[in-house]
């Protein structure tokens, strides 16, 4: 088996390999019989959707469950994981999507948190800081060992991470969605550092559920789907579009086809719009934007640079202070009427950003879910009480249009898949025939068979003259979508862009708050 | 998907769980040396075995309705409303007055004058601590407890200084006037040809609770407010996006709650002792509890514990009273009634619900 360019020897042992992993959660078979083997000095990756068993499968490698069948082989010897102790022992790291650092200590101190050796910590500190000088040399990690984690970007972070992991003697190192929080260029530096891993003899693995990443820096790749492992290929015989298809089990298309935007009126005018938080941080710093009728502006930005609290001030549920107008007439920002309630009567449709916190009463059946934040409808109403076969029946039109599956009304939102649950929300909002449509992350945790349709629905919104407001992390899903760009960067608009003049690179420079 | 079909999930989890409790229960009266079969038929006999008896176990049950709809509805809104002992005793304070000092010409109407009284007691004394929470994020659970500790320190103020009549060395009200006395089961089961005990003190507030079931659960289930509660007890960040308010909510709900804990002495000052008591709750706040999580803040999963509770509270006395078995033994029975039903729910939920995947597995 030579899978990799590495310069071992075909015949040494697979670095990692899983026999018939299995592990249930009840009634949910979370990982079903899953076989890998990865050899030593190549970046593995794993693919795919929302709630395929990708993170369950890593925990179990990491000793954070046990699994129900199957046995492990480290370098060929077979290993018990019970606790993630043993997995540092065995030699796995494992960095996760959220950061574990403690935030006021200093890169030193997190990196032999766990790991003093001595009663003395003046002696584990000096010690660290001079492997971590050679680590930095072996692998091109340069970094302030004395400087504090709050005071770094995120990108930083995630080096510590790393660095956390090899001081512990790491050879295999897992990585679970690295680049959910970085901009382009910081995931480039990322990619970099990981291919050194890789010539230094490290093995990867590469948890994503980006295409693009297994494209650029993977050796082989395994599929999952429900749980199951449905392939395992070499990436250079591969293409998006193939594994994509392994993905979902169908052909997807991946680009959005619309027309050129036809802007009419403006229908949202934001004027100079700030937002300070519950513990007095500004977030938004006089945000300006207009969104015309017939238009979807993109908002493009690392998360957490504001763009929650757009949506969050403009769907009525923060406060926030300067002018915002719909259709020409101001809405309050504070107070009584600014609320959803008072937002839905002026005509603005809200998709939140976490539908499963916000957006979905995730134990309400979906014709419970098809009424909220709607519930007052005169039509949902007999007298005092609220006529629930109403709604039922409206949710069964919705959800058939929306094309909802399983098309049960009565079924709770909880037991949807992420995309139906989607549909859902878009069906509720959509259906209302709104001025505005404000939309957070469409297809977060969506499959991509789903998010092919949620984009042709807000397309087809676009087109019957409605205003459209995007907010995305994924910069792929800004471009394909918008008919206008602008980037947030620590609560500013940093520029505003044409989607077809501009590119990821310049994108990427703007959401790092460099203007270019 | 859910695993269980409906009726495995509403009947057969709390019967297996209750079974248990039953099971255990039995061998606590085996390591005491007595018989437990024998005590079962003692309890059986004299919570259901008369009309005397039953009197007693619905005039319990019609307490334990009222606190345990208390309870339920709090907990719809994710509000543990621990305070439906204080509400109960300020609603006792409420029937007094209501007794004492209105001349009513009729009974029925002094019911619902001492209704409105004793329901608007207990919603304000639950009105406090809900704003506290609402507003200044005091906790509910920690503040509904303290009201219990004021309520009972007010209580016994009034009695002692206020509400006793003269010469009186007994902490508690004058008799209410014969006119506000309720009818009993027997008083209204007379007519239609039904004899019921006399001496027991079971009467028309059971009629209310049963009533007060109904309307609860149309008021969840069917209208707007309880579809909010609803709503901002399973998520309050969705109820915010939604623009439901969480003072309105919260507000809301205490106040049904705190009334409804209040109403509960229509049944024991007003239809029982027929005057005000220091301690006249007897507990039942906190036996709401109990109700509230067997019936999961269902109304009628509330009407059926609260009349198991009644059969446990009345079959204990008479177990005390015939046997050498003492009364705490009783609070043991209730004690692993509750941890079966309410705490170790997954003990019995887990295992079959993987019992009814293999078999739809075997099916498909």
């Amino acid at each position: 088996m030579t899978l990799t360019p590495s310069a071992h020897a075909p015949e040494t042992a697979p670095a990692i390999e899983l026999k018939g992993i299995s592990k249930a959660f009840g009634p949910v078979q979370a990982n079903k019989d899953i076989s890998i083997s990865v050899m030593p000095g190549t970046i593995h990756g794993i693919i795919g959707e929302n709630g395929a068993g990708k993170s369950t499968l890593m925990s179990i490698l990491y000793g954070f469950y046990k699994a129900d069948k199957g046995e492990i082989f480290i370098s060929g010897t077979k290993t018990e994981i019970p606790d993630s102790q043993a997995a540092i022992s065995a030699g796995i790291g494992m960095v996760f999507q959220h950061f574990k650092l403690v935030e006021n200590f200093s890169v030193l101190e997190n990196i032999i948190l766990g790991a003093e050796d001595g009663w003395s910590l003046s002696t584990s500190l000096r010690k660290a800081r001079k492997s971590l000088v050679d680590l930095a040399q072996e692998y091109e990690l340069n970094i302030d060992p004395d400087a504090l984690i709050e005071d770094i970007g995120v990108g930083m972070q995630q080096r510590v991470e790393i660095l956390k992991a090899l001081y512990r003697q790491a050879d295999i190192l897992i990585l679970d969605e690295p680049t959910g929080v970085l901009t382009p260029p910081e995931a480039d530096q990322l990619f970099r550092i990981l291919g050194r891993l890789r010539e230094e003899g490290k093995t990867i693995i590469l948890i994503t559920h980006k295409l693009r990443e297994i494209m650029d820096i993977t050796d082989t790749v395994s599929v999952m789907r429900r749980g199951e492992m449905t392939a395992t290929v070499k990436t250079a015989e591969t293409s998006p579009e193939h594994l994509a298809e392994l993905m979902v089990g169908r052909k997807v298309l991946l680009r959005v086809d619309k027309d050129i935007a036809a802007p009419g009126e403006i229908v949202l005018d934001i004027k100079n719009l700030r937002v300070v938080d519950d513990q007095g941080v500004e977030r938004l710093k006089g945000i300006n934007l207009q969104v015309r009728a017939g238009e979807i502006v993109g908002i493009a930005g690392v998360a957490g640079n504001g763009q929650s609290e757009l949506l969050e001030v403009l769907g009525g549920y923060a406060d926030g202070s300067g002018t915002v107008s719909v259709n020409g007439d101001p809405i309050d920002l504070t107070g009584k009427y600014s609320d959803g309630k008072s937002r839905r009567k002026r005509g603005i449709a809200h998709v939140p950003e976490d539908r499963q916190r916000e957006g979905l009463i995730m134990e309400y059946a979906a014709w419970e879910n098809i009424a909220f934040g709607y519930h007052d409808d005169p039509t949902y109403q007999t007298g005092f009480l609220m006529n629930n076969a109403a709604i039922r029946k409206d949710t069964v039109d919705k959800m058939a249009r929306f094309d909802v599956r399983p098309p049960d009304p009565k079924l709770a939102a909880k037991n949807f898949s992420g995309g139906n649950q989607q549909k859902v929300v878009l069906a509720r909002e959509i259906e209302r025939n709104p001025d505005l449509l404000l939309i957070g992350q469409p297809t977060r945790g969506v499959d991509i068979g789903a998010i092919e349709f949620i984009h042709q629905q807000v397309v087809a919104l676009r087109d019957q003259g409605k205003a459209i407001l995007l907010v995305s992390v994924e910069l792929e899903e800004i471009l394909a979508l918008s008919d206008r760009v602008a980037v947030m960067f620590d609560g500013h608009i940093m520029g505003e862009r044409n989607p077809t003049e501009t590119n990821e690179k310049e994108l990427g420079l703007l959401m790092a708050g460099v203007e270019t | 998907m859910d695993v269980m079909p409906k009726w495995a999930e509403v009947v057969l989890v709390p019967l297996i769980s209750l079974l248990l409790a039953a099971i255990l229960s039995a061998l606590v009266i085996l390591a005491i040396g007595e018989d437990p079969v024998a005590a079962v038929k003692l309890m059986v006999d004299g919570a259901l075995g008369s009309t005397y008896g039953w009197g007693y176990t619905l005039y319990y049950a019609t307490n334990f309705m009222f606190t345990g709809l208390a309870v339920s509805i709090a907990f719809h809104a994710r509000l543990f409303n621990i305070g439906g002992e204080g509400q109960a005793m300020l609603g006792g304070l409420g029937v007094a007055l209501a007794c004492l000092y209105i001349p009513w010409p009729h009974w029925s109407l002094a019911l619902l004058g001492a209704m409105v009284l004793a329901g608007a007691f207990g919603a304000i004394w639950a009105a406090i601590p809900a704003y506290l929470q609402a507003k200044r994020g005091s906790h509910i659970v920690i503040t509904t407890i303290m009201f219990n500790f004021i309520a009972a320190a007010l209580l016994n103020y009034v009695l002692v200084n206020l509400l006793r009549p003269k010469g009186s060395m007994d902490p508690a009200t004058a008799r209410f006037p014969e006119a506000v006395n309720l009818p009993t089961l027997h008083d209204i089961l007379a007519p239609i040809g039904i004899s019921f005990s006399k001496a027991a003190p079971a009467n028309v507030s059971l009629i209310v609770a049963v009533l007060a079931c109904f309307l609860l659960w149309v008021l969840i289930w069917r209208t707007q407010l309880g579809y909010e509660i609803r709503a901002y007890g399973h998520s309050d960040s969705a109820a915010k996006y939604a623009g439901i308010s969480p003072l309105k909510i919260t507000m809301i709900a205490m106040i049904i709650s705190g009334g409804l804990a209040g109403m509960m002495a229509i049944n024991n000052v007003m239809g029982e002792a027929e005057r005000l008591v220091l301690n006249s709750t007897e507990g039942a706040g906190f036996i709401g509890i109990a109700v509230a999580l067997m019936g999961r803040s269902h109304p009628l999963g509330v009407f059926i514990a609260a009349i198991l509770f009644g059969f446990l509270y009345q079959g204990g006395a008479e177990l005390a009273l015939w046997t050498t078995i003492p009364r705490e033994l009783i609070v043991v029975i209730q004690a692993l009634v509750i941890l079966f039903t309410g705490a170790l729910d997954n003990m019995v939920r887990m295992p079959l619900e993987r019992l009814f995947i293999a078999l739809n597995g075997k099916k498909a």
